[in-house]
């Protein structure tokens, strides 16, 4: 059971050469191995989300998932959204609706929306609701997370059309 | 520029910073997972640790044999309560032995388990996968004894006793008041009587408990990095329990993933944790899973309320008497003790009423289940439940408007002292009601209501005591009275400064308010303001965040350093500038003034420089540095937030569902120091009412097995399932606080089950069913309509 392997995954662009036990979680291997404490451990059952991340551009549960199985994706984690002093525009909506208390469950929302807004650009104020509704918030009762996914939305699509038009 | 009557001098008291909703300093780090949470700490040798916990509810442990645990690989030690002895908790109330019955909480079971779930050995291992191993390894054997789940089977004749030195599993019973005309009121009135339940709760901090434990040779020191609201708190049962100075224990909090009440109280896995490492000389890290956190972290609200009350036939309460039973799980929880929910409940019900009479008696039980803390509310969501069920009920037996009943016994004159002896501070309590109806209103509910017959109104309205100080707390007869909070204040060359509290945010946004507070108070730029928190070597003490204590207290803890520390300032610079002090002032911009003379400033750069780099031309009456303390209590009663909800539901006549359509609030929470963290204390608040009015409850089979063990049982809403929340302010300012505020952080779980349950009755109301008890399940909603569209079409056919 406690046999390792070597693997490699491909995390925010950077790859990492990994020994592992083939019952070690994605997540736990992200945290534990990688360094990444980001991506945060919620109920390990996959329901709360807390450890949201993208595997090939999809949101998935890394509670859900072994490390061996993520060989030859590419892993991208709230890490490589910003940096403090330059967050993007969905974390800087986040701040500005006041979208986060406590900030435990924030990296799962953060990696859920830019999941579904990459998905769909433009998506109605219900559509953000439901899919919010995948993960689990404590602090704030969503209606501000809902607010800061709405006006990033908003933002990219008013952003995107003025390239359009540039490009018109 | 000189100060003129048209332009007010700079007084620190408002304007600038508060009342802003100045973005928080919490948040860069937070949502670019920078943040330090208790699990994304590794120290160099880490040990992991996790609990073999009891699987029966209660039961005597016949075998203990953890040698094959030892054996698995990677794990280093395993541990019973014999290899450790640790001093049990205790959490001991001053009150005759009639109405108080001591019990103890071991670290580890000994000899007895008490609710599945419990704490029986300790493992640790180098990895948790490991850890897993070795738990799984060890040998437990019980004799199961009949567990006790229930408050008749608590109460029973021939109980099983939960603690063998308790007998009638009874741990407090306290009958209060009993004012003259109870009786008679009840003799003349139109009584309403009524049984009121709410369901077992788990507060579900989404950051489950966890501590990191290592030990220092050079410091001679513990290190107990932990998510506790009350480290303090958790350095003294450490102490006591480890049999060692407080000076060897040191107790840091890093961000917290919530706790709403669950992390006030201390844990035993954090103290077992902390033993391990002191013996391994290693660091060890405890992480609690979600299933540990669901079946044996601390719960909350079960309670059971017997009611009766009178009112005149114009719809005037002339008597109230209850009786309470809360269970309060197999111990008593330190600090606050198994009296944490009972006391609260006896000493407020009468809310925001006119209670001319008055007799409460409130017991609590302990049982076969996780023990209880205090959750975010404490016994108020359950009261204010009963009160604002007894307004409704009387209402409609009266023939009355619910608004016209409320507005005719709310209190109006204030300060009011209370026939429970408890004196409320000015709030808008009729005002917030009147709001809170006009919303729904103005916006067509009522009329919409006429038509669909699935649509309830209901509304509650409700105060909530903050801040308790000292003396509050020392009316409950707890020996340990939490209540003060201190501040130290320093200034550095650069002209920034640090501040302490011995508040502990997590979620709270103190990092962001009590900064606003201490550069409105200094006159500098909020940039300029760290706070610092959660760590018992550098705050002298504290009590921790609880009880909607941190803004009234600690704020007004750190505005009184921060007032300390410009008159410090102010001073060094009259010297310097070679003036009297009265003739210079903060100027409001990161400097002091000369006031007959505005062009004569000097800044707290210059004039920090003198007090570390140049000591020699300090005035006499000046120290060096720039450093200031304080303390504050809030005095008497403490002060009252208060709010109306105002919440219109649809039942699904198909399934029993019921949806929120509209949900208002109404607050006064005094000065609003940033308004949008004031929003968000009062939608998260709700969020976790509406949690209890409709979904969340921890239930036990008949041998006290709980139910929940996963989020695929114990139904934690969504986004799908808590509405968009409108939040009205009123403000009626905090005499007794340094900003006018009061406290924010429980009123929207204290309000939210009777303004949902209300709303469903409402619409109930045509079935002659009603019901009162929360959750409120989907059956009972579409049981009591189809019955109701039964006898409909059986009497017309």
């Amino acid at each position: 059971m406690t046999d390792k392997q070597l693997i490699v995954l491909t995390v925010n662009g950077e790859e990492h050469e990994l020994l592992v036990e083939p019952r070690w979680t994605l997540l736990d291997v992200l945290r534990h191995n990688v360094g990444l404490t980001g991506t945060h451990v919620g109920c390990e059952h996959g329901v709360c989300g807390a450890c949201t991340i993208l595997v090939d551009g999809e949101p998935v549960r890394a509670c859900l998932m072994y490390a061996v199985q993520a060989e030859g994706c590419a892993i991208r984690t709230v890490e490589d959204l910003g940096t403090p002093e330059e967050p993007n525009d969905l974390q800087q909506a986040f701040s500005e609706h006041h979208g986060l208390q406590c900030g435990f469950c924030t990296p799962g929302f953060l990696m859920l929306a830019e999941g579904f807004l990459a998905q769909e650009p433009s998506p109605t104020r219900e559509a953000i609701r439901e899919t919010v509704s995948s993960n689990l918030c404590r602090c704030t009762g969503y209606q501000t997370i809902v607010d800061a996914i709405e006006a990033t939305a908003a933002q990219r699509s008013a952003e995107s059309g003025k390239k359009e038009d540039a490009v018109r | 520029m000189a100060s003129t009557p048209e332009e007010p001098r700079f007084d620190g008291r408002g304007g600038k910073w508060i009342g802003a909703s100045v973005r928080r300093r919490e948040d860069p780090r937070l949502v670019t997972g920078r943040g330090r949470f208790v699990d994304d700490i590794h120290l160099h040798g880490m040990l992991h640790a996790g609990f073999v916990r009891a699987t029966v509810a209660h039961g005597k442990i016949t075998e203990l044999d953890l040698s094959a645990a030892r054996e698995v690989d990677g794990v280093v030690a395993a541990y019973s309560a014999e290899d450790l002895q640790l001093g049990d908790m205790v959490a001991l109330l001053d009150r005759p032995p009639e109405e108080f019955t001591p019990t103890t909480m071991p670290i580890l079971a000994r000899g007895k388990v008490r609710f599945v779930g419990e704490p029986v050995a300790l493992v640790i291992a180098k990895d948790p996968y490991a850890v897993e191993d070795g738990i799984e390894a060890a040998q437990v054997s019980y004799e199961v004894l009949d567990a006790v789940v229930s408050e008749e089977t608590a109460l029973a004749e021939d109980a099983p006793l939960v603690h063998e030195d308790a007998p009638s599993n009874v741990l407090l019973d306290v009958t209060s008041f009993d004012t003259p005309g109870v009786d008679e009121a009840f003799a003349e009135g139109c009584v309403i009587e009524l049984v009121t339940r709410s369901g077992r709760q788990n507060a579900l901090p989404l950051e489950t408990r966890g501590a990191v434990a290592s030990w220092d040779d050079r410091d001679e020191q513990l290190l107990v990095q932990t998510c506790s609201q009350v480290p303090h708190q958790v350095r003294t049962v450490l102490a006591r329990s480890l049999r060692i100075p407080e000076r060897s224990v040191r107790v840091v909090v890093p961000d917290m993933g919530g706790g709403f009440g669950q992390k006030c109280v201390v844990g035993r896995e954090e103290i077992a944790v902390a033993a391990a490492a002191k013996l391994l000389r290693r660091p060890v890290k405890w992480i609690e899973d979600r299933s540990e956190a669901l079946a044996s972290g601390f719960l909350a609200r079960e309670q059971r309320y017997r009611t009766r009350a009178a009112f005149t036939p114009d719809g005037q309460l002339t008597a109230l008497e209850s009786d309470i039973v809360c269970d309060m799980g197999a111990y008593s929880c330190y600090p606050f003790t198994v009296g944490i929910e009972p006391l609260m409940a006896a000493a407020e019900m009468p809310s925001v009423y006119r209670v001319p009479a008055y007799r409460v008696r409130a017991r609590a039980i302990t049982s076969n289940k996780a023990p209880t803390a205090p959750y975010r509310g404490v016994s108020r969501p359950q009261y204010v439940m009963v009160m604002e069920r007894i307004m409704d009920l009387a209402a409609r037996r009266l023939g009355l408007d619910p608004v016209e009943i409320r507005r005719r016994n709310v209190i109006t004159e204030f300060p009011y002292t209370g026939i429970n002896k408890v004196t409320y501070d000015p709030g808008s309590y009729l005002e917030s009601l009147e709001l809170g109806e006009k919303i729904l209103r103005d916006e067509g509910w009522y009329e919409l209501r006429e038509k669909n017959p699935h649509l309830g109104i209901g509304f509650s309205c409700f105060s909530e005591r903050t801040g308790y100080g000292s003396e509050a707390f020392a009316k409950r007869k707890m020996t340990v009275v939490p209540g003060f909070d201190v501040s130290e204040i320093r200034m550095d060359l650069t002209g920034s400064v640090v501040v302490t509290s011995g508040t502990i945010n997590h979620g709270q946004s103190h990092e962001t308010t009590f900064a606003q507070i201490v550069a409105e108070r200094l006159g500098v730029d909020l940039a300029k303001v760290k706070l610092r928190q959660g760590d018992t070597e550098r705050i002298s003490y504290g009590w921790g965040t609880f009880a909607s204590r941190s803004v009234t207290i600690g704020g007004s803890a750190v505005a009184t350093a921060a007032t300390r520390l410009g008159e410090q300032l102010c001073v060094i610079a009259a010297h310097l500038l070679d003036t009297r002090v009265e003739n210079v002032g903060l100027d409001g911009d990161g400097g002091v003034i000369q006031l007959d003379d505005p062009n004569r400033r000097l800044s707290f750069e210059e004039i920090a420089d003198v007090a570390y780099l140049r000591s020699h031309l300090l005035p006499k009456e000046a120290e060096p540095t720039l450093t200031a303390t304080a303390a504050f209590d809030v005095p008497g009663d403490g002060t009252f937030s208060n709010a109306t909800h105002a919440v219109v539901v649809e039942a699904d006549p198909g399934t029993g569902q019921v949806k929120i359509l509209r949900y208002a609030c109404v607050e006064d929470c005094g000065v609003v120091i940033n308004p949008k963290v004031v929003d968000g204390q009062a939608r998260g608040g709700i969020a976790q009412g509406i949690a209890g009015a409709l979904f969340e409850e921890v239930t036990y089979a008949e041998n006290g097995e709980p139910s929940a063990a996963s989020f695929i049982d114990y139904l934690v809403p969504t986004a799908a399932e808590i509405p968009d929340i409108t939040v009205d302010h009123l403000e009626t300012p905090c005499a007794f606080t340094e900003s006018g505020a009061k406290g924010a952080g429980e009123g929207g779980t204290i309000g939210a089950p009777a303004a949902v349950l209300n709303a469903v009755n409402d619409l109930l109301w045509r079935t002659g069913v009603q019901l009162e008890q929360t959750p409120i399940h989907p059956e009972a909603v579409l049981a009591a309509l189809a019955a109701a569209d039964r006898e409909k079409a059986g009497t017309g056919a």
